[in-house]
Protein backbone atom coordinates (compact mmCIF):
# COMPACT_ATOMS: atom_id res chain seq x y z
CA UNK A 1 0.00 0.00 0.00
CA UNK A 2 1.36 3.34 -0.70
CA UNK A 3 1.78 6.50 1.33
CA UNK A 4 -0.82 8.28 -0.03
CA UNK A 5 -3.03 5.24 0.28
CA UNK A 6 -2.55 4.53 3.92
CA UNK A 7 -2.72 8.04 4.76
CA UNK A 8 -5.94 8.67 4.95
CA UNK A 9 -6.33 4.98 7.02
CA UNK A 10 -3.94 5.83 9.64
CA UNK A 11 -5.57 9.43 9.48
CA UNK A 12 -8.89 8.23 10.38
CA UNK A 13 -7.80 5.55 13.25
CA UNK A 14 -5.29 8.38 14.83
CA UNK A 15 -8.48 10.87 15.22
CA UNK A 16 -10.42 8.03 16.95
CA UNK A 17 -7.74 7.84 19.37
CA UNK A 18 -7.02 11.44 19.77
CA UNK A 19 -11.03 11.93 21.00
CA UNK A 20 -9.93 9.61 23.46
CA UNK A 21 -7.14 10.72 24.42
CA UNK A 22 -9.09 14.33 24.19
CA UNK A 23 -11.83 12.28 26.90
CA UNK A 24 -9.75 11.56 29.78
CA UNK A 25 -8.09 14.96 29.38
CA UNK A 26 -11.86 16.73 29.92
CA UNK A 27 -12.43 13.99 32.72
CA UNK A 28 -9.27 14.19 34.36
CA UNK A 29 -10.10 18.23 35.09
CA UNK A 30 -13.70 18.34 35.66
CA UNK A 31 -12.99 15.96 38.13
CA UNK A 32 -9.57 16.84 39.30
CA UNK A 33 -10.02 20.68 39.24
CA UNK A 34 -12.78 20.96 42.45
CA UNK A 35 -11.29 17.30 43.81
CA UNK A 36 -7.97 19.64 44.32
CA UNK A 37 -9.64 21.94 45.95
CA UNK A 38 -11.13 19.52 48.59
CA UNK A 39 -7.54 17.87 49.30
CA UNK A 40 -6.10 21.46 49.58
CA UNK A 41 -8.47 22.31 52.01
CA UNK A 42 -7.71 19.16 54.06
CA UNK A 43 -4.11 19.84 53.64
CA UNK A 44 -4.22 23.45 55.62
CA UNK A 45 -6.79 21.99 57.94
CA UNK A 46 -6.63 22.83 61.56
CA UNK A 47 -7.40 19.29 62.23
CA UNK A 48 -4.36 17.33 62.44
CA UNK A 49 -5.50 13.88 62.08
CA UNK A 50 -7.01 14.65 58.60
CA UNK A 51 -4.48 17.02 57.84
CA UNK A 52 -1.96 14.77 58.49
CA UNK A 53 -3.81 11.92 56.74
CA UNK A 54 -4.56 13.96 53.46
CA UNK A 55 -0.46 14.75 53.45
CA UNK A 56 0.06 11.50 53.78
CA UNK A 57 -1.72 10.70 50.62
CA UNK A 58 -0.57 13.75 48.47
CA UNK A 59 2.87 12.77 49.23
CA UNK A 60 2.06 8.56 48.10
CA UNK A 61 0.65 9.89 45.01
CA UNK A 62 3.05 12.23 43.82
CA UNK A 63 6.01 10.28 44.90
CA UNK A 64 4.94 7.01 43.02
CA UNK A 65 5.02 6.64 39.37
CA UNK A 66 1.05 7.42 37.48
CA UNK A 67 1.38 4.42 35.47
CA UNK A 68 1.73 2.10 38.61
CA UNK A 69 -1.16 3.76 39.85
CA UNK A 70 -3.05 2.73 36.49
CA UNK A 71 -1.79 -0.41 36.62
CA UNK A 72 -3.06 -0.61 40.49
CA UNK A 73 -6.33 0.97 40.10
CA UNK A 74 -7.23 -1.60 36.80
CA UNK A 75 -5.87 -4.76 37.94
CA UNK A 76 -6.11 -5.06 42.01
CA UNK A 77 -9.95 -5.12 41.96
CA UNK A 78 -9.88 -7.80 39.72
CA UNK A 79 -7.04 -10.20 40.07
CA UNK A 80 -6.28 -9.54 43.71
CA UNK A 81 -10.01 -8.39 45.20
CA UNK A 82 -11.97 -11.43 42.85
CA UNK A 83 -14.18 -8.49 41.95
CA UNK A 84 -14.07 -6.88 38.41
CA UNK A 85 -15.75 -3.38 39.06
CA UNK A 86 -14.34 -1.72 36.13
CA UNK A 87 -15.48 -4.67 33.69
CA UNK A 88 -14.05 -5.69 30.83
CA UNK A 89 -13.46 -3.74 27.28
CA UNK A 90 -12.71 0.27 26.37
CA UNK A 91 -15.60 1.84 28.64
CA UNK A 92 -13.82 -0.57 31.58
CA UNK A 93 -10.55 1.04 31.10
CA UNK A 94 -11.43 4.49 30.40
CA UNK A 95 -13.29 4.29 33.79
CA UNK A 96 -10.38 3.10 35.48
CA UNK A 97 -8.40 5.37 34.16
CA UNK A 98 -10.39 8.23 34.38
CA UNK A 99 -10.20 7.75 38.42
CA UNK A 100 -6.26 6.79 38.24
CA UNK A 101 -5.80 10.21 36.68
CA UNK A 102 -8.26 12.10 38.68
CA UNK A 103 -6.99 11.14 42.01
CA UNK A 104 -3.28 11.94 40.81
CA UNK A 105 -3.81 15.33 39.58
CA UNK A 106 -5.70 16.58 42.29
CA UNK A 107 -3.22 15.58 44.07
CA UNK A 108 -0.77 17.93 41.94
CA UNK A 109 -3.22 20.17 42.05
CA UNK A 110 -4.17 20.35 45.55
CA UNK A 111 -0.17 21.35 45.96
CA UNK A 112 -0.94 24.72 43.75
CA UNK A 113 -4.04 25.31 44.99
CA UNK A 114 -2.05 25.39 48.38
CA UNK A 115 0.30 27.52 47.34
CA UNK A 116 -2.14 30.12 45.75
CA UNK A 117 -3.93 30.61 48.98
CA UNK A 118 -1.28 30.75 51.32
CA UNK A 119 0.50 33.26 48.69
CA UNK A 120 -2.74 35.85 49.39
CA UNK A 121 -1.98 37.73 52.67
CA UNK A 122 -3.00 37.62 55.61
CA UNK A 123 -4.42 41.16 55.53
CA UNK A 124 -6.74 40.75 52.53
CA UNK A 125 -8.73 38.01 55.04
CA UNK A 126 -8.23 40.41 57.98
CA UNK A 127 -9.23 43.64 56.18
CA UNK A 128 -12.78 41.04 54.85
CA UNK A 129 -13.20 40.26 58.96
CA UNK A 130 -13.03 43.44 59.88
CA UNK A 131 -15.62 44.80 57.25
CA UNK A 132 -17.74 42.44 59.06
CA UNK A 133 -17.84 40.32 55.92
CA UNK A 134 -18.27 36.25 56.13
CA UNK A 135 -15.41 33.39 55.68
CA UNK A 136 -17.56 32.43 52.67
CA UNK A 137 -17.87 35.80 50.97
CA UNK A 138 -14.21 36.26 52.22
CA UNK A 139 -12.96 33.72 50.36
CA UNK A 140 -15.17 33.84 47.21
CA UNK A 141 -15.27 37.84 46.92
CA UNK A 142 -11.68 38.39 47.76
CA UNK A 143 -9.67 35.44 47.81
CA UNK A 144 -10.71 33.50 45.22
CA UNK A 145 -9.72 35.54 41.98
CA UNK A 146 -6.61 36.93 43.63
CA UNK A 147 -5.61 32.74 43.74
CA UNK A 148 -6.62 31.85 40.63
CA UNK A 149 -4.52 34.79 39.22
CA UNK A 150 -1.22 32.94 41.02
CA UNK A 151 -2.32 29.50 40.12
CA UNK A 152 -2.89 30.08 36.29
CA UNK A 153 1.03 29.64 35.03
CA UNK A 154 1.90 26.73 37.24
CA UNK A 155 -1.93 25.03 36.82
CA UNK A 156 -1.19 26.20 32.95
CA UNK A 157 2.28 23.78 33.13
CA UNK A 158 0.59 20.89 34.73
CA UNK A 159 -2.82 20.65 32.41
CA UNK A 160 -0.06 20.93 29.32
CA UNK A 161 1.80 17.78 31.04
CA UNK A 162 -1.49 16.18 31.84
CA UNK A 163 -2.08 16.44 27.74
CA UNK A 164 1.07 14.47 27.57
CA UNK A 165 0.96 12.30 30.20
CA UNK A 166 -2.74 10.32 29.23
CA UNK A 167 -0.46 8.75 26.92
CA UNK A 168 0.51 6.91 29.90
CA UNK A 169 -3.10 5.33 29.40
CA UNK A 170 -1.86 2.99 26.82
CA UNK A 171 -0.04 0.91 29.55
CA UNK A 172 -3.76 -0.67 30.25
CA UNK A 173 -4.32 -0.76 26.71
CA UNK A 174 -6.82 2.06 26.47
CA UNK A 175 -6.99 3.25 22.72
CA UNK A 176 -5.93 6.50 22.87
CA UNK A 177 -3.84 8.02 20.55
CA UNK A 178 -0.52 6.26 21.00
CA UNK A 179 -2.20 3.02 21.39
CA UNK A 180 -4.11 3.62 18.13
CA UNK A 181 -0.58 4.75 16.13
CA UNK A 182 1.15 1.75 17.48
CA UNK A 183 -1.45 -0.83 15.89
CA UNK A 184 0.08 -0.03 12.36
CA UNK A 185 2.81 -1.05 14.24
CA UNK A 186 1.90 -4.94 14.42
CA UNK A 187 -0.74 -4.33 11.98
CA UNK A 188 -4.32 -2.95 11.43
CA UNK A 189 -6.71 -2.16 8.26
CA UNK A 190 -4.19 -4.34 6.15
CA UNK A 191 -1.21 -1.63 7.26
CA UNK A 192 1.51 -3.53 9.46
CA UNK A 193 5.14 -2.70 9.88
CA UNK A 194 4.93 0.80 9.50
CA UNK A 195 6.53 3.46 12.55
CA UNK A 196 5.54 6.63 10.71
CA UNK A 197 1.58 7.01 12.02
CA UNK A 198 3.37 6.46 15.84
CA UNK A 199 6.16 9.22 15.35
CA UNK A 200 2.91 11.34 13.52
CA UNK A 201 1.02 11.24 17.28
CA UNK A 202 3.36 13.84 18.39
CA UNK A 203 1.85 16.22 15.68
CA UNK A 204 -1.27 15.80 18.12
CA UNK A 205 -0.10 16.48 20.73
CA UNK A 206 2.10 19.55 19.77
CA UNK A 207 -0.94 21.59 17.78
CA UNK A 208 -3.33 20.78 21.08
CA UNK A 209 -0.39 21.51 23.95
CA UNK A 210 0.18 24.65 21.09
CA UNK A 211 -3.96 25.92 21.67
CA UNK A 212 -3.50 25.75 25.34
CA UNK A 213 -0.66 27.64 25.41
CA UNK A 214 -2.15 30.29 23.55
CA UNK A 215 -5.73 30.16 25.88
CA UNK A 216 -3.51 30.24 29.54
CA UNK A 217 -1.90 33.05 27.50
CA UNK A 218 -5.50 35.30 27.17
CA UNK A 219 -6.36 34.16 30.81
CA UNK A 220 -3.34 35.44 31.91
CA UNK A 221 -4.10 38.66 30.18
CA UNK A 222 -7.16 38.78 31.23
CA UNK A 223 -6.16 38.50 34.81
CA UNK A 224 -4.05 41.51 34.72
CA UNK A 225 -5.84 44.13 34.97
CA UNK A 226 -4.86 43.69 38.82
CA UNK A 227 -1.46 43.44 40.94
CA UNK B 1 -21.63 57.82 78.76
CA UNK B 2 -18.19 56.47 77.55
CA UNK B 3 -18.35 54.94 74.10
CA UNK B 4 -15.97 52.71 74.85
CA UNK B 5 -14.82 51.38 78.40
CA UNK B 6 -12.02 48.27 78.64
CA UNK B 7 -11.03 46.76 81.96
CA UNK B 8 -8.94 44.33 82.33
CA UNK B 9 -7.68 43.56 79.35
CA UNK B 10 -5.18 40.80 79.09
CA UNK B 11 -3.27 39.43 76.39
CA UNK B 12 -0.86 36.03 76.50
CA UNK B 13 0.96 34.24 73.58
CA UNK B 14 2.38 31.30 74.86
CA UNK B 15 4.44 32.56 77.75
CA UNK B 16 4.51 36.19 76.50
CA UNK B 17 2.17 39.09 78.14
CA UNK B 18 1.24 41.47 75.33
CA UNK B 19 -0.85 43.09 77.20
CA UNK B 20 -0.90 43.26 80.94
CA UNK B 21 -3.98 45.05 82.38
CA UNK B 22 -4.86 47.34 80.50
CA UNK B 23 -7.88 50.16 81.40
CA UNK B 24 -9.34 52.80 80.26
CA UNK B 25 -12.01 54.99 78.42
CA UNK B 26 -12.83 56.90 75.36
CA UNK B 27 -15.59 59.35 75.22
CA UNK B 28 -17.89 59.91 72.09
CA UNK B 29 -16.47 61.92 69.32
CA UNK B 30 -12.95 62.51 71.14
CA UNK B 31 -9.75 61.28 69.26
CA UNK B 32 -7.28 59.03 71.15
CA UNK B 33 -3.75 58.78 69.91
CA UNK B 34 -1.68 55.80 71.17
CA UNK B 35 2.33 56.05 71.06
CA UNK B 36 4.71 53.43 72.34
CA UNK B 37 7.67 51.65 71.13
CA UNK B 38 7.56 48.65 69.06
CA UNK B 39 6.17 45.45 71.20
CA UNK B 40 4.71 47.80 73.74
CA UNK B 41 1.23 45.80 72.87
CA UNK B 42 -0.33 48.89 71.02
CA UNK B 43 -1.32 47.06 67.70
CA UNK B 44 -2.34 44.19 69.39
CA UNK B 45 -4.29 46.20 71.43
CA UNK B 46 -6.41 47.51 68.20
CA UNK B 47 -6.36 43.83 66.89
CA UNK B 48 -8.06 42.89 70.25
CA UNK B 49 -10.45 45.77 69.73
CA UNK B 50 -11.32 44.45 66.25
CA UNK B 51 -11.71 40.83 67.42
CA UNK B 52 -8.67 39.35 65.12
CA UNK B 53 -7.29 38.58 68.53
CA UNK B 54 -9.45 37.13 71.19
CA UNK B 55 -8.05 38.15 74.62
CA UNK B 56 -7.25 36.33 77.67
CA UNK B 57 -8.97 38.24 80.31
CA UNK B 58 -11.14 41.39 80.44
CA UNK B 59 -14.14 43.13 79.50
CA UNK B 60 -15.28 45.73 76.81
CA UNK B 61 -17.94 47.74 76.28
CA UNK B 62 -19.74 49.54 73.55
CA UNK B 63 -21.77 52.49 74.73
CA UNK B 64 -22.50 50.59 77.81
CA UNK B 65 -23.31 47.38 76.40
CA UNK B 66 -20.73 44.57 77.14
CA UNK B 67 -19.26 43.41 73.71
CA UNK B 68 -16.62 41.12 74.86
CA UNK B 69 -16.07 39.37 78.38
CA UNK B 70 -13.05 37.06 78.31
CA UNK B 71 -14.52 34.86 81.50
CA UNK B 72 -18.00 34.14 79.54
CA UNK B 73 -17.51 30.70 78.60
CA UNK B 74 -20.12 30.75 76.00
CA UNK B 75 -18.58 30.47 72.26
CA UNK B 76 -20.00 33.38 69.98
CA UNK B 77 -21.41 32.11 66.82
CA UNK B 78 -19.93 33.49 63.89
CA UNK B 79 -22.51 35.96 62.89
CA UNK B 80 -22.49 37.26 66.51
CA UNK B 81 -18.79 38.32 66.13
CA UNK B 82 -19.24 39.88 63.29
CA UNK B 83 -22.11 42.07 64.63
CA UNK B 84 -19.62 43.33 67.35
CA UNK B 85 -17.28 43.33 65.18
CA UNK B 86 -19.20 46.31 62.98
CA UNK B 87 -18.58 48.65 66.48
CA UNK B 88 -15.43 49.12 65.01
CA UNK B 89 -13.46 49.94 61.75
CA UNK B 90 -9.71 49.47 61.28
CA UNK B 91 -7.25 50.80 59.01
CA UNK B 92 -4.20 48.94 58.42
CA UNK B 93 -0.62 50.27 58.12
CA UNK B 94 -0.66 47.89 55.06
CA UNK B 95 -3.86 49.02 53.48
CA UNK B 96 -4.94 46.15 52.63
CA UNK B 97 -7.31 47.11 49.54
CA UNK B 98 -8.89 44.31 47.78
CA UNK B 99 -6.63 44.49 44.06
CA UNK B 100 -8.86 43.51 42.06
CA UNK B 101 -11.07 46.25 43.32
CA UNK B 102 -11.78 49.23 41.79
CA UNK B 103 -11.18 52.49 44.47
CA UNK B 104 -15.37 52.26 44.17
CA UNK B 105 -15.99 49.01 44.81
CA UNK B 106 -13.37 48.76 47.62
CA UNK B 107 -15.60 50.75 49.62
CA UNK B 108 -19.46 50.00 48.58
CA UNK B 109 -18.14 46.12 48.73
CA UNK B 110 -18.66 45.34 52.47
CA UNK B 111 -21.90 47.26 52.32
CA UNK B 112 -23.20 45.23 48.97
CA UNK B 113 -22.61 42.33 50.58
CA UNK B 114 -24.27 43.21 53.95
CA UNK B 115 -27.28 44.56 51.69
CA UNK B 116 -27.43 41.74 49.85
CA UNK B 117 -28.34 39.15 52.75
CA UNK B 118 -31.49 41.58 54.12
CA UNK B 119 -35.06 39.99 53.15
CA UNK B 120 -35.99 42.91 51.28
CA UNK B 121 -33.29 43.55 49.02
CA UNK B 122 -34.48 41.70 45.69
CA UNK B 123 -37.84 44.32 45.83
CA UNK B 124 -35.74 47.01 45.83
CA UNK B 125 -32.45 45.69 44.62
CA UNK B 126 -31.55 48.77 42.24
CA UNK B 127 -32.59 51.28 44.80
CA UNK B 128 -30.26 50.14 47.45
CA UNK B 129 -27.43 49.69 45.25
CA UNK B 130 -27.42 52.93 44.17
CA UNK B 131 -27.48 54.01 47.15
CA UNK B 132 -24.69 52.43 48.18
CA UNK B 133 -22.47 53.15 45.59
CA UNK B 134 -23.66 57.36 46.53
CA UNK B 135 -22.66 56.31 49.48
CA UNK B 136 -19.34 55.41 48.42
CA UNK B 137 -18.73 57.98 46.19
CA UNK B 138 -19.45 60.46 49.11
CA UNK B 139 -16.90 59.07 51.38
CA UNK B 140 -14.68 59.23 48.27
CA UNK B 141 -15.18 62.59 47.76
CA UNK B 142 -14.71 63.38 51.07
CA UNK B 143 -11.49 61.81 51.06
CA UNK B 144 -10.61 63.78 47.75
CA UNK B 145 -10.10 61.21 45.54
CA UNK B 146 -13.28 61.93 43.42
CA UNK B 147 -10.90 61.97 40.56
CA UNK B 148 -10.00 58.35 41.40
CA UNK B 149 -12.80 56.25 42.10
CA UNK B 150 -12.77 53.57 39.06
CA UNK B 151 -8.73 53.07 39.39
CA UNK B 152 -7.07 50.12 40.55
CA UNK B 153 -5.41 49.93 43.86
CA UNK B 154 -1.91 49.45 41.64
CA UNK B 155 -2.70 52.48 40.03
CA UNK B 156 -2.78 54.88 43.38
CA UNK B 157 -0.07 56.19 44.95
CA UNK B 158 0.40 54.51 48.63
CA UNK B 159 -1.26 57.81 49.86
CA UNK B 160 -4.22 57.44 48.03
CA UNK B 161 -4.30 54.01 48.97
CA UNK B 162 -4.48 54.60 52.43
CA UNK B 163 -7.26 56.96 51.54
CA UNK B 164 -9.01 54.42 50.30
CA UNK B 165 -8.92 52.01 52.95
CA UNK B 166 -9.88 54.48 55.18
CA UNK B 167 -13.03 55.76 53.00
CA UNK B 168 -13.61 51.72 53.52
CA UNK B 169 -13.47 51.10 56.85
CA UNK B 170 -16.26 54.28 57.19
CA UNK B 171 -18.42 53.07 54.78
CA UNK B 172 -19.88 51.00 57.62
CA UNK B 173 -20.53 53.70 60.11
CA UNK B 174 -18.49 52.27 63.40
CA UNK B 175 -18.74 53.49 65.98
CA UNK B 176 -14.43 53.87 66.74
CA UNK B 177 -12.27 53.80 63.75
CA UNK B 178 -9.14 52.58 64.72
CA UNK B 179 -6.02 53.27 62.87
CA UNK B 180 -3.02 51.10 63.23
CA UNK B 181 0.87 53.47 62.23
CA UNK B 182 -1.96 54.49 58.92
CA UNK B 183 1.73 56.86 58.10
CA UNK B 184 4.12 54.25 58.89
CA UNK B 185 4.21 52.37 55.20
CA UNK B 186 4.36 55.20 53.62
CA UNK B 187 7.01 57.98 51.77
CA UNK B 188 7.32 61.07 53.97
CA UNK B 189 6.05 63.05 51.46
CA UNK B 190 2.61 60.94 51.13
CA UNK B 191 1.85 60.99 55.02
CA UNK B 192 0.83 64.90 55.05
CA UNK B 193 -2.34 63.76 52.81
CA UNK B 194 -3.51 61.02 54.90
CA UNK B 195 -2.90 62.64 58.30
CA UNK B 196 -4.90 65.58 56.92
CA UNK B 197 -7.61 63.69 56.23
CA UNK B 198 -7.47 62.14 60.11
CA UNK B 199 -7.68 65.36 61.20
CA UNK B 200 -10.47 66.44 59.27
CA UNK B 201 -12.17 63.18 60.69
CA UNK B 202 -11.50 64.31 64.18
CA UNK B 203 -12.52 68.14 63.27
CA UNK B 204 -15.83 66.39 62.49
CA UNK B 205 -16.18 64.70 66.05
CA UNK B 206 -15.50 61.09 64.65
CA UNK B 207 -14.76 58.18 67.43
CA UNK B 208 -10.95 57.62 66.84
CA UNK B 209 -8.17 55.16 68.42
CA UNK B 210 -4.87 56.36 66.02
CA UNK B 211 -1.86 54.29 66.96
CA UNK B 212 1.12 56.44 65.48
CA UNK B 213 4.51 57.63 65.99
CA UNK B 214 3.69 61.32 64.32
CA UNK B 215 3.57 62.49 68.12
CA UNK B 216 3.41 66.22 66.64
CA UNK B 217 0.44 64.87 65.11
CA UNK B 218 -0.63 62.84 67.75
CA UNK B 219 -0.27 66.05 70.37
CA UNK B 220 -2.40 68.62 67.53
CA UNK B 221 -5.54 65.70 66.34
CA UNK B 222 -5.94 63.74 69.57
CA UNK B 223 -7.64 64.81 72.69
CA UNK B 224 -6.07 62.36 74.83
CA UNK B 225 -2.52 60.48 74.07
CA UNK B 226 -1.73 56.84 75.72
CA UNK B 227 1.56 55.95 75.99
CA UNK B 228 2.02 52.20 76.25
CA UNK B 229 5.30 50.42 77.68
CA UNK B 230 5.96 46.72 78.14
CA UNK B 231 2.12 45.84 77.30
CA UNK B 232 1.24 48.43 80.00
CA UNK B 233 -0.52 52.03 80.09
CA UNK B 234 2.14 53.93 81.61
CA UNK B 235 0.31 57.77 80.84
CA UNK B 236 -2.95 58.52 79.92
CA UNK B 237 -3.92 62.15 79.38
CA UNK B 238 -4.99 65.43 77.76
CA UNK B 239 -2.53 65.13 74.44
CA UNK B 240 -0.77 68.33 74.79
CA UNK B 241 0.02 67.62 78.76
CA UNK B 242 1.29 64.02 77.89
CA UNK B 243 3.48 65.02 74.88
CA UNK B 244 4.78 68.19 76.17
CA UNK B 245 4.98 67.86 80.04
CA UNK B 246 5.21 63.90 80.73
CA UNK B 247 5.30 63.19 84.49
CA UNK B 248 6.66 59.52 84.07
CA UNK B 249 10.20 58.44 83.55
CA UNK B 250 9.50 55.95 80.83
CA UNK B 251 7.52 58.75 78.66
CA UNK B 252 10.40 61.32 79.01
CA UNK B 253 12.88 58.92 77.74
CA UNK B 254 10.63 57.63 75.16
CA UNK B 255 9.84 61.39 74.17
CA UNK B 256 12.88 62.41 73.87
CA UNK B 257 13.98 60.51 71.29
CA UNK B 258 11.50 62.30 68.87
CA UNK B 259 12.39 65.56 69.90
CA UNK B 260 16.31 65.40 69.88
CA UNK B 261 15.51 63.60 66.70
Amino acid sequence: MSFSEQFPIVLGSLNVGFLQTLRLFAITLIGAIPLGLVISFGSMSRIKPLRYLVKGIVWVVRGTPLMIQLLIIYYFPGLVLKNAIWGSGEMGRFFASSVAFIINYACYFSEIYRGGIEGVSVGQREAGLVLGMTKSQIFFKVILLQMIKRIVPPMANEIITLVKDTSLARIIALQEIIWAGQSFLKGSQGISGVIWPLFFTAVYYLLFTGVLTLLFGKIEKKLSFFK
Amino acid sequence: MAILEVKGLKKTFGNTEVLKDINFELEQGKALAVIGSSGSGKTTLLRCLNYLETPTEGTIYVAGDKVFDASENIKLSEADIRERRLHFGLVFQSFNLFPQYTALDNVCLAETLKAKSMPDFAANKAKILAEIKEHGKELLDMMGLSERMNHYPHQLSGGQQQRVAIARALALSPDILCFDEPTSALDPELTGEVLKVIRSLAEKNTTMIIVTHEMAFARDVADTVMFMDGGNIVEMGPANDVINNPQEERTKQFLSRYTEG
